[in-house]
């Protein structure tokens, strides 16, 4: 290889003919003590050498080719002819037979594509090895320097070094031509103004009266068809008159866990002795942290556990974090019976219910002590 | 030796190297066709430069590649999705042939997904044959990033296209999460309550944004439109932008390569594009898309129907996220909560879910854009560097690489941490405390353990150089004393194990160094240290003089004795093979 070789990958616009990049190998016996032994030796394969070899590999290949139709066809009468609902059972496994028929053979009519052409590039297509030259990505100094003296006689054609009022006001445009861009986005959703927080997610379903149900049959609750230890999850009765978006998001706020405790085992402060109807509390179902619904109850323990990220809740304790990533207690939801013993609420949630934002005014959840 | 093949022409010898009696058939076949283009685009002399241009071969060069062909399955994949989801959250009854959950209302979305699964031929093939492409698009991507990082592919002139990776990957991330959430089942509905109560725990803007991303309250009904579009248009649009100017720029640096004989900073060996490369590439394209076929044929993904539609009052145990979102999922199960939220007047900062949210994520992909350029500043290396390092050569970058890793698999695994302690029977509290601790701690000893890996292979490469290589046969000299008699590397060996550039611990800048000003020094000062931390204990590899005079003790005898300390064996060992290969060897290093 000697100077004169030219690159041959470089772009022919920022290469030219007689374009050499710096230099890029360093020479220096002292950093590189070993000279280049050079390009290896290059050792025949097999197929290059034994014809009979080589024949194989073309049936090889061929063969791989030649499979591809039969899977292509394969997969058009799976198509046509297998019904959706006949399966495999593998012992365990079951598996569509038209999901894995249209796969297997359509993944095989690929992989064999595949298969074919890089058993052909490895055994029967030139195994020798090629040079590339390759050369910095810099320009060559005159160019740089070309570019930069372009530029300064442009700029000065313009007018613009002269005349810099025209540059600024120029980028003050074109910094406010993306007002209206920005503005037109100021409607992606309705502004979370105080007000608007107040009567969204600041508020549910919940309201005097109200009665709690089960959150699948919408049965109300009975104070006194819940034996201690159990769990019932609830929703508020009228939320079964909504549908849609409307429902979704009421019941992504008003979901509850209604559980029965021995009053003997828990506290309860005293400025919520009469949030509960003999160890029946109700709290919030939407974890503070990031807002799942906490499913998992431990009974002996009075803990519940959020699934998602594991922060776990005291319900015997008004609902105080014990671990995990959740920082604020559970909001609990003030309820008393009615005349025919239904569970009903006796308010709103007095706080927030569901995952914390910054204009929250957190002052007023329980904290462990309080009273 | 002989050289290889150069592929290089003289234009005027080209013209002269196509005499008529070379003409094969498909010269004759393709003049037409090939004039008419030409004639019209240009084409011989755009293609000209690219035709035979070189790749090298290495595994580990193709997992990019795998990135790039799963890409193009999502975008095949997902064009026949296109054809037959509805991104509506409009409530409908399900009428599908899917008896369990007849009659049941839920989103179009989701009813469209299930009739997807099982009422379109083909329809749930590809589904689960796009969710396995997914995985595979960020998983690769991931492995060609390490790849890059640990053989120094990312150092000048190549940081840009780093950078344009670094932006591919985090795209990918949120594109599959963005995906992930368009069935509006269950566990994807559970996805975008977190992501909503994330973006809601944002100081300060959280509640402004979660208004405009979701239209108002969660979820609302324009969530899944929003992020369809998001999912189907935009980010695939930025994807393949990135993608097309990673590969130009790929092509204008021309690929790296690890070091060998034959190969140096000024030379690319390797296979040209036609007919070897493309061959290669294309083959491994359709494996890549073949092999991922099958998987959505043989194995089941995100079986919407047995979770259900999303219903914001249910969530199952050990719901999680695809798996590039178990990172950050695992930094919000593992950070504590108590404490971390601030109480300020009327105002709530949620620092238990903002820091775990933005802190690692931040840490991963600025951390990644940022490290070539601290790596170049910390070394003042200003060259281009085209050959590849070995990740022992640089124990300090691989320490880091190993421990970037290790959080990040620490981290993963929170995103666990239920499942572990299920699946194991230990305690989920222990886990998490575990986990708390490690995500600090174990990086710092991956880092420690992986450095002293890396010397301890430098000094293996150092031996082999100074001493040669093992041979395994024990020789007992005429004293008694045992020694192994080592045989002398190729000269090929020698060659490629001394190809890395060396960098140095500097000692601080003195008194008398008037060059600098005050801030300047501090800086120097600060960068010396660095380099101190990053080359203090490095290897150098031998210099000329040290090989010539280990060539000459080989050339004499090739004992080394057992137990003895190196370089003070001069055993009997004048075994006829080695001496033979000391002899040859030695001529060549002979300057």
């Amino acid at each position: 290889m000697s100077e004169e070789d030219r690159d041959t990958g470089a772009s022919p616009l920022l290469a030219s003919h007689d374009h050499h990049g710096p230099e890029l190998t360093d020479h220096d016996p002292a950093h590189y003590p070993v000279p280049d032994p050079g390009h290896p030796e290059h050792l025949p394969r097999l197929t290059d050498v034994d014809p009979k070899a080589a024949d194989r590999a073309t049936r090889q290949v061929a063969f791989f080719f030649g499979m591809v139709p039969l899977f292509a066809i394969g997969f058009a009468v799976v198509y046509f002819a297998v019904p959706g609902d006949w399966f495999f059972d593998f012992g365990p496994l079951r598996a569509n037979a038209r999901n894995l028929g249209l796969g297997v053979t359509f993944g095989l009519s690929l992989l064999f594509i595949g298969i074919g052409a890089v058993q052909w590039a490895r055994t029967l297509m030139s195994d020798e090895e090629m040079v590339d030259l390759r050369h910095g990505a810099t320009s060559k100094p005159e160019d740089q320097q070309w570019m930069l003296t372009e530029l300064d006689k442009t700029v000065e054609e313009s007018k613009l070094t002269r005349r810099k009022i025209i540059g600024r006001t120029l980028l003050a445009a074109l910094g406010f031509v993306f007002v209206p861009m920005l503005v037109g986005l100021a409607d992606l959703g309705p502004w979370p103004t105080k007000k608007k927080r107040a009567e969204t997610i600041e508020k549910t379903l919940w309201a005097e009266g109200v009665r709690l149900v089960n959150d699948v049959t919408f049965a109300p609750i009975k104070a006194d068809d819940i034996e201690i230890g159990q769990l019932v999850n609830g929703e508020p009765e009228n939320l079964q008159d909504l549908h849609g978006a409307e429902f979704q998001i009421e019941k992504a706020k008003a979901a509850i866990v209604v559980v029965r405790m021995d009053p003997n085992t828990i506290q309860i402060p005293a400025s919520r002795e009469d949030w509960q109807v003999g160890g029946i509390l109700c709290y919030s179902k939407i974890c503070t942290h990031v807002g799942c619904p906490i499913s998992l109850w431990e009974q002996q323990t009075h803990h519940l556990l959020c699934p998602c990220h594991q922060s776990t809740f005291d319900l015997g304790n008004s609902g105080v974090v014990i671990f995990g990533p959740a920082a604020r207690s559970l909001p609990q939801l003030p309820i008393t019976t009615d005349a025919e013993g239904y569970l009903v609420a006796r308010s709103d949630f007095t706080v927030p219910v569901g995952p914390s934002y910054f204009e929250r005014d957190s002052r007023q959840d329980y904290e462990e002590g309080d009273n | 030796m002989p050289e290889p093949a150069v592929t290089v022409p003289e234009s005027s010898s080209v013209e002269a190297q196509v005499p008529k009696k070379q003409a094969g058939p498909v010269f004759r076949i393709a003049r037409g066709p090939v004039r008419w283009a030409d004639e019209r685009l240009g084409v011989a002399a755009l293609l000209r430069p690219y035709f035979r241009k070189v790749f090298p071969d290495h595994w580990s060069f193709l997992l990019g590649e795998i990135a790039l062909y799963s890409f193009i399955v999502l975008l095949l994949s997902g064009v026949f999705l296109c054809i037959w989801f509805k991104p509506s959250m409009a409530e409908v009854e399900y009428e599908g042939s899917y008896q369990l959950l007849h009659g049941l209302p839920m989103s179009e979305a989701f009813a469209s997904t299930l009739a997807l699964s099982f009422d379109i031929r083909g329809g749930l093939l590809l589904r689960q044959m796009h969710h396995w492409a997914a995985m595979l698009f960020v998983a690769a991507m991931l492995a060609h990033s390490l790849r890059i990082f640990f053989t120094g592919a990312f150092r000048k002139p190549r940081e840009i296209n780093w950078l344009l990776g670094v932006g591919l990957l985090a795209l990918g991330i949120f594109e599959g999460f963005f995906g992930y959430s368009l069935p509006d089942d269950l566990l994807s509905g559970t996805g975008m309550r977190f992501f909503d109560g994330a973006v809601r725990a944002t100081p300060v803007i959280g509640t402004w944004v979660e208004f405009f991303v979701f239209a108002g309250q969660f979820p609302g009904d324009l969530i899944i439109p929003r992020l369809y579009f998001l999912h189907i248009l935009l980010i695939p649009a930025l994807i393949l932008a990135l993608v097309a100017a990673h590969l130009a720029l790929v092509f204008y640096h021309k690929h790296t390569q690890f070091p060998g004989p034959g190969r140096t900073e000024d030379s690319v060996v390797g296979y040209p594009v036609f007919p070897v490369y493309a061959a290669k590439a294309g083959g491994f394209f359709f494996i890549v898309f073949g092999v991922l076929t099958l998987m959505g044929a043989l194995m089941q993904i995100n079986p919407v129907w047995v979770v259900g539609p999303y219903n914001p009052a249910q969530v199952s145990a050990g719901s999680q996220p695809d798996w590039y979102m178990g990172f950050a999922e695992g930094a919000i199960r593992i950070m504590p909560g108590p404490g971390w939220e601030w109480h300020i007047g009327s105002t709530t900062w949620s620092w238990n879910v903002f820091i775990p949210l933005a802190l690692p994520m931040t840490l991963l992909f600025v951390g990644m854009a940022l490290y070539p350029f601290i790596e170049q500043w910390v070394t003042g290396d200003r060259s281009e560097h085209h050959l590849l390092d070995r990740p022992r050569n640089n124990p300090t970058r691989t320490g880091l690489g190993v421990a970037a890793m290790t959080w990040y698999a620490v981290l993963w695994a929170g995103g666990g941490n239920d499942l572990i302690a299920t699946q194991f029977d230990v305690s989920l509290n222990a886990v998490t405390w575990v986990l708390r601790v490690a995500v600090f701690v174990a990086p710092v000893v991956a880092f420690l353990i992986t450095k002293r890996v890396c010397i301890g292979l430098q000094r293996s490469d150092h031996d082999r150089l100074l001493h040669g290589a093992e041979t395994g046969v024990i020789e007992r000299d005429p004293s008694g004393r045992y020694s192994e008699r080592h045989r002398p590397i190729s000269v090929g060996e020698q060659y490629a194990l001394t190809q890395q550039s060396e960098e140095y611990a500097l000692l601080p800048a003195g008194d008398g160094d008037g060059e600098y000003r005050d801030r300047q020094l501090r800086l120097e000062q600060l960068r010396r240290r660095a380099t101190r931390f990053y080359f203090v204990d490095t290897l150098h590899k031998p210099t000329r003089a040290e090989l010539e005079e280990a060539a000459a003790h080989h050339h004499h005898g090739a004992g080394h004795e057992i137990g003895a300390g190196h370089g003070d064996g001069h055993g009997n060992g004048h075994g006829e093979d080695g001496a033979v290969i000391a002899g040859t060897e030695s001529e060549h290093l002979a300057p």
